[in-house]
């Protein structure tokens, strides 16, 4: 378990995070977002000390990291795994030689480096790849030798500093199912941080939204992507979310459909589809869905459908009175 | 007055190689002292490994003192010097010890240069992973800048060779000398041609074979 209490960090005069405190608890995936120079990377780093906080205590399983020298740090530091955007590969090494370099540091005998090192490489599917150099390689499968990398000491963490940021979107999903298959398959627990809320959506079992060195919100991924309570965070849920139309899009909708229109939010553990369809017949309302969308967070799906509403007008107005008294939201 | 070519040859064939022996001589003790000073430059530079502001300082100020005093008035400049720790001020050895001194000093502004141009990240990544200081800069700096600083050795590797023919003007032997005395001072420009022919092949055997080594190195 990974605890950060009141933790703040600060360059001079600036503030990069600011009383920040959250716990990340043993084995699943959780994922930090916020835009550039919301503190992001400096949190993940507290995570490992490679940045010291001005304030406040970071504990990794009950000890506190915050007091330890470097050298005392070093130990701990061998049980976080970390990657990088840019991969950080050391290019004066094979590949192999790169997935070693941890377990040469921890003072293991040369056969058994080698031999972890190549097993390391065979979970990422890189075996093969072993003799070559760093630059031989694509961008994911450069990723993936730095994942091997982290994983080579057989770590309980892993932290994960935008490493799909620099990769296309196919390979990013490569790379996030292999996230996946690190958390289930070898029960290691990842704090990723990200500015992409679609890499949240797909393997993040809790989430934290950062703005400005502030934690504006935090808690299960499917609640904040269904429920978002601080705007920041309903923002970057939009970005990824077909959520209810808005702008040219409602102005399209409207040109094109000329009765009411309601929009209604489709969550995994909401009844839509009876309780609508039962309150539109007891109004004898008809409806044409005319916009929507619905993808999955965690494994859950998540998101709105616009109906377009036929019958008469006081039977629409009862009906919206009854669907408004049932639900929080309002017809668009 | 011209040269008479039999005793000629194996003049120079003498002074070639004591070029070789000094400037190779003086190429392994500069790069090992250079790379010393260089590393201890670069890791105690603000915000680096094992930031310490009165060390760097120091080194800073030194090579700073050092690199822009011309050879020549180096070499007389530290003839007291060279005198006590050779116990002569002509010679060869004599020659060896005024560019060893000038040589360090290039040599750690080299290797520091081209430590700085090491990607952080790589630093930041191996002390995610657990490695100390030392470890750093010798199993992740010094081979990742390796490339460069083949090229770096092999510029001072040149520039010795230029030294080495100042150092002969001081008793120090080897091609420069022969160019100055028989050249030079007897007005001999077949000589003059000879010698410089032979300055210009060994510095290009020394530049072929930096590239080739660098080369290797960068898989490039």
């Amino acid at each position: 378990m990974i605890e950060l209490v009141e933790v703040s960090k600060e360059y001079g005069d600036f503030r990069a995070l600011d009383r920040v405190s959250l716990t990340v608890p043993d084995g699943g995936i959780f994922g930090v977002i916020g835009h550039s120079g919301a503190g992001k990377s400096t949190l993940l780093r507290l995570i490992n000390q490679l940045e010291r906080p001005t304030g406040g205590s970071v504990r990794l399983n009950g000890t506190e990291l915050t007091g330890l020298s470097e050298r005392q740090l070093r130990a701990h530091r061998r049980e976080i795994g970390m990657v990088f955007q840019q991969f950080n590969l050391f290019r004066s090494r094979t590949v192999l030689g790169n997935v070693a370099y941890p377990l040469g540091l921890a003072g293991l005998p040369r056969p058994v480096v080698r031999q972890r090192a190549l097993e390391a490489l065979e979970f990422v599917g890189l075996g093969e790849y072993a003799k070559r150099h760093p630059e031989q390689l694509s961008g994911g499968q450069r990723q993936r030798v730095g994942i091997a990398r982290a994983l080579a000491n057989s770590p309980k963490v892993l932290l994960s500093d935008e490493a799909t940021s620099a990769l296309d979107p196919e390979t990013t999903l490569e790379v996030l199912d292999l996230f996946r298959r690190i958390n289930t398959e070898l029960g290691v627990t990842i704090v990723l941080i990200t500015h992409e809320m679609d890499v949240l959506r797909r393997i993040c079992d809790r989430v934290a939204v950062l703005d400005s060195g502030r934690l504006v919100e935090t808690g299960d991924a499917y609640r904040v992507f269904a429920r978002p309570r601080h705007p920041t965070t309903a923002a970057f849920v939009r970005s990824v979310l077909p959520d209810r139309p808005a702008g040219a899009t409602l102005e399209r909708l409207r040109g094109r459909n000329s009765g009411r229109l309601l929009t209604v939010p489709f969550t995994h553990d909401g009844d839509l589809g009876r309780g609508l369809s039962r309150l539109l017949r007891e109004h004898r309302l008809d409806f044409s869905l005319v916009h929507g969308g619905i993808s999955e967070v965690g494994a859950l799906p998540l998101g709105s459908l616009t109906i377009e509403l036929h019958g008469e007008e006081a039977d629409l107005t009862a009906f919206l009175a009854a669907w408004a008294s049932r639900s929080e939201v309002p017809a668009a | 007055m011209k040269v008479d070519w039999n005793v000629f040859w194996p003049k120079l064939a003498d002074a070639t190689g004591q070029t070789v022996y000094m400037v190779l001589v003086t190429l392994l003790l500069s790069s090992a002292l250079g790379l010393v000073f260089g590393l201890l430059l670069y890791a105690t530079r603000k915000g680096n490994l094992l930031q310490n502001r009165a060390v760097f300082s120091l080194l800073n100020l030194l090579i700073n003192l050092v690199r822009p005093v011309p050879f020549i008035i180096a070499i007389v400049a530290m003839a007291p010097l060279t005198r006590a720790v050779t116990g002569s001020m002509i010679g060869t050895e004599a020659a060896i010890f005024p560019m060893v001194v000038v040589a360090t000093f290039g040599v750690a502004r080299i290797v520091e240069n081209n430590l700085v141009a090491v990607e952080p990240g790589v630093i930041e990544a191996a002390r995610a992973m657990g490695a100390g200081p030392v470890r750093i800069i010798l199993t992740v700096l010094v081979p990742e800048a390796l490339g460069p600083l083949i090229l770096g050795l092999t510029f001072i590797l040149v520039a010795l060779i230029d030294f080495s023919a100042v150092a002969g003007t001081v008793g120090g032997g080897g091609v420069g000398n022969l160019a100055m005395t028989y050249g030079y001072l007897r007005f001999d420009t077949s000589v003059m041609v000879v010698t410089v022919a032979v300055l210009i092949a060994l510095v290009q055997i020394a530049q072929l074979t930096g590239n080739l080594l660098a080369r290797k190195v960068l898989r490039r």
